[in-house]
C-alpha cells in the first residue's frame, strides 16, 4: 500500500488524520482561519460579481427585447462596428506588439530611451489621451490635418465626420493606447526564452527568419494565443474610447455594443435593452472565456 | 592570393554596407516609433499651452506658449473647475481605497488559498478567474442599479468597490503564483512553534510578499486612477465626483475653453506617470511574475 493509500485510507476513519491527506494540511482552529481569511473575497463576489451578473441576465431575460433589437438597423451597424472594431483592433495591435517587442530587444542605449517613451500612452490614463485624439483628428484645426498640411500640402478629411473614418479612427486610438502593455508582455516573454536555445540554431546555421519561426514562435505561439483572447474580452468590454474619440458619431453610425448598451440604459433610460445590447456579444464572449479559463489553468502563463 | 584578398575585401564591405543598412532602418522604425507615441500627447500640451480657446489657427507649435491655463486650474479659477482639488482628493481616496483593499482582500485569500490549502480551494481561484475575463461594461449597467440598493449610488464607495471587485482576482494570480517562491518549511517551523495563522500570516507571509504587494499595489491604484466609466456612471453630484468625470463634463458641454480641459487632463496624467517611471520595474515583474513561459 502506498503511502498516498495509506493516507486516503486512515482518512476515512480518523478526521484529524484526514486534513493532513491535503498538502499543507489544516487541523481544527486553522479551517475556521480559513473560513475566515476567505470571507471577505466571498463577500465581494457574491455583492458584486454573482449578484449583479444575476440580475444582468434576469433585466436581459425578455426574448421580445431581442427581436426590438434585431428590427433596429442602428443595432446591426453597431454589430459590424464591434466587429471591425474588435477584430481590426485585436489583431494589428498584437501583430504589431509583438514585432516591436523584438525591436526592444536590442541593447542600444538610444532603444532604451526610446522605450520610456514608448510606454507612456500605457501610463496616462484612458480619457485624457481618448480627448487628445478627438481633438487631434478635428478635421477643421486638428494637429494631425494641420501637419498634412504643413509638411505635404495635402487637405486631410475631416477624420470624424465620416463612419469609416471615423471608426478607423477609433481603433487607432484604442491600439494606440494599450500596445504598449502587450508590447511589454511579449518582450517578458522573449526575455525568459532560454539564451541557449539561440546558441544551439546558431550552431545549427538557423539565423534571422529561420530563428524566429523555428524558436521564438513556437515558444511564444501560446501567450500569444492567450493575450489575444484575452485583449478581445478587454476590447470588447471598451467603453471611454468610442465614447470620447467618435462619440459613436456621425449620427451614431461608430456606436459599439458597449456603448450602445449605456447609451440605451442612461441616455435613452431603458437599463433592459441596454443589457440585452451587451448581452448579444456574450455568444462570442463566453467560449473564449472557457477556453481561456481551461488555458490559464493548464499553462504556466499569468498576466 | 590577390583575388582572395580582393573577395575578403569585398566581403566585409558588403557585411558593412548591410550593417549600416540595418542600423538605419532601425534608427528610422525607432522614430516612427517616437512619434507615433508621442504625437498625442503633444497635442495635449500644445492645447494646454495656448492663451486663448480659440486656439485652433492651424498652428502646430503654440505661438505663444504660456502657462496660464495651469493657473487657472490650479487656482480653481473657472466655475467647471469650481471643485478641482476637492475632486482631485476623491481621485487619491478612490486610489487608496482600492489598493488598501485589493492588496488586503487578495493576500488574505491567497494566503488561504496557497498556504492553509483548504479543500476545494481551487473553487476560489477558479472563480477569481471567471471575475478577470467578464468584460467591464458587462457589468457595468447591473452595477448602477445595485449601488443603490446597497446605499452606495454617488458615494465613492461605490466606486471603490467595483474597482476592488476587478483588482482582486488578479491580485489573488500574482499572489499566488509569487507565494510559490516561498518555501512551506516556515511556515510549518512557525506552525510546530504555536503561530496561530493570522501570526503567520503578519510576521511571515506579508513581509515575504512585499515585491508581489508592490507590484500589485501600483497596479490597483492605475486601475482606478485610469478608469472612467464607472466613477461616470456612479458619481452625479459635482462635490462626490472624480477628475475624469468632471472632465466629461466639460468635454460634452458646447463651449467650453479646451486649453483649460487639457490642462486639466495633463494635471490629472502626472501622478500615474510619475508612478510608473518610479515603480516601472517592479510593475514589470509583476506583470510577468510566474514567468510568461507559455
Amino acid at each position: 500500500m502506498s503511502g498516498v493509500q495509506q493516507a486516503l485510507v486512515a482518512g476515512q476513519t480518523n478526521a484529524g488524520v484526514r486534513w493532513r491527506a491535503w498538502g499543507g494540511g489544516l487541523r481544527g482552529s486553522e479551517y475556521s482561519w480559513a473560513i475566515a481569511f476567505t470571507l471577505p473575497y466571498a463577500a465581494v463576489f457574491l455583492a458584486f460579481v454573482a449578484y449583479p451578473v444575476v440580475f444582468g441576465l434576469w433585466l436581459g431575460h425578455s426574448p421580445e427585447l431581442y427581436s426590438q433589437l434585431f428590427d433596429d438597423p442602428l443595432y446591426l451597424n453597431t454589430v459590424v462596428n464591434t466587429i471591425l472594431y474588435v477584430g481590426i483592433g485585436v489583431n494589428v495591435r498584437m501583430f504589431l506588439a509583438f514585432l516591436i517587442s523584438g525591436f526592444f530587444m536590442r541593447r542600444e542605449w538610444w532603444v532604451r530611451a526610446l522605450f520610456l517613451a514608448f510606454i507612456l500612452p500605457w501610463a496616462m490614463p484612458a480619457l485624457p489621451t481618448a480627448l487628445s485624439f478627438h481633438w487631434l483628428l478635428n478635421g477643421q484645426w486638428g494637429l494631425f490635418d494641420n501637419l498634412l498640411w504643413f509638411l505635404f500640402g495635402v487637405d486631410g478629411p475631416i477624420w470624424l465626420n465620416s463612419r469609416w473614418t471615423a471608426l478607423g479612427s477609433n481603433i487607432v486610438a484604442y491600439i494606440w493606447k494599450f500596445m504598449p502593455f502587450w508590447t511589454v508582455i511579449f518582450l517578458a516573454g522573449r526575455m525568459a526564452i532560454p539564451q541557449d536555445l539561440y546558441e544551439a540554431a546558431d550552431v545549427d546555421g538557423a539565423t534571422g527568419y529561420r530563428r524566429f519561426a523555428h524558436v521564438t514562435f513556437p515558444l511564444l505561439a501560446n501567450l500569444y494565443l492567450i493575450c489575444t483572447l484575452l485583449s478581445t474580452i478587454f476590447t470588447v468590454g471598451d467603453f471611454t474610447t468610442v465614447y470620447f474619440v467618435s462619440g459613436g458619431g456621425p449620427a451614431m453610425s461608430t456606436d459599439v455594443l458597449a456603448t450602445l448598451g449605456i447609451r440605451e440604459a442612461f441616455t435613452v433610460g431603458r437599463p433592459e435593452l441596454g443589457v440585452a445590447a451587451v448581452m448579444t456579444a456574450l455568444p462570442i464572449v463566453i467560449p473564449i472565456v472557457i477556453f481561456l479559463m481551461r488555458k490559464l489553468s493548464t499553462t504556466e502563463v499569468q498576466l | 592570393m590577390s583575388l582572395a584578398l580582393t573577395a575578403g575585401w569585398s566581403n566585409r564591405r558588403r557585411y558593412r554596407v548591410r550593417h549600416a543598412l540595418m542600423q538605419s532602418a532601425a534608427i528610422l522604425f525607432a522614430l516612427v516609433l517616437l512619434i507615433w507615441s508621442l504625437l498625442p500627447i503633444y497635442n495635449m500640451l500644445l492645447m494646454a499651452l495656448d492663451k486663448h480657446d480659440d486656439i485652433f489657427s492651424g498652428a502646430i507649435w503654440p505661438p505663444e506658449p504660456t502657462l496660464y491655463s495651469f493657473q487657472i486650474v490650479v487656482t480653481e479659477g473657472f466655475w467647471y473647475l469650481q471643485y478641482f482639488w476637492k475632486q482631485y482628493a476623491n481621485s487619491i481616496y478612490v486610489g487608496a481605497a482600492t489598493t488598501f483593499f485589493t492588496l488586503l482582500i487578495g493576500s488574505l485569500t491567497s494566503y488561504t488559498v496557497g498556504r492553509l490549502r483548504p479543500p476545494k480551494a481551487w473553487l476560489i481561484t477558479n472563480t477569481a478567474m471567471l471575475t478577470y475575463v467578464i468584460p467591464a461594461s458587462f457589468l457595468a449597467i447591473p452595477f448602477y442599479r445595485i449601488m443603490s440598493t446597497y446605499g452606495l449610488g454617488n458615494s465613492l464607495w461605490g466606486v471603490v468597490a467595483a474597482y476592488v471587485t476587478f483588482g482582486t482576482p488578479y491580485a489573488i494570480f500574482i499572489f499566488q503564483q509569487y507565494g510559490k517562491s516561498i518555501p512551506m518549511e516556515l511556515d510549518e517551523s512557525a506552525r510546530i512553534d504555536g503561530a496561530s495563522p493570522l501570526q503567520i500570516y503578519l510576521r511571515i507571509y506579508l513581509p515575504l510578499m512585499a515585491p508581489a504587494l508592490v507590484a500589485v499595489g501600483t497596479y490597483a491604484l492605475l486601475l482606478a486612477w485610469n478608469d472612467f466609466l464607472f466613477q461616470f456612471l456612479l458619481l452625479s453630484s459635482e462635490k462626490n465626483m472624480t477628475v475624469p468625470v468632471a472632465l466629461a463634463q466639460f468635454f460634452n458641454s458646447d463651449e467650453a475653453p479646451w486649453n483649460y480641459m487639457m490642462a486639466t487632463a495633463i494635471v490629472y496624467s502626472i501622478p500615474p506617470v510619475l508612478f510608473y517611471y518610479l515603480f516601472r520595474n517592479k510593475m514589470a515583474s509583476g506583470l510577468t511574475m510566474g514567468g510568461v513561459k507559455g
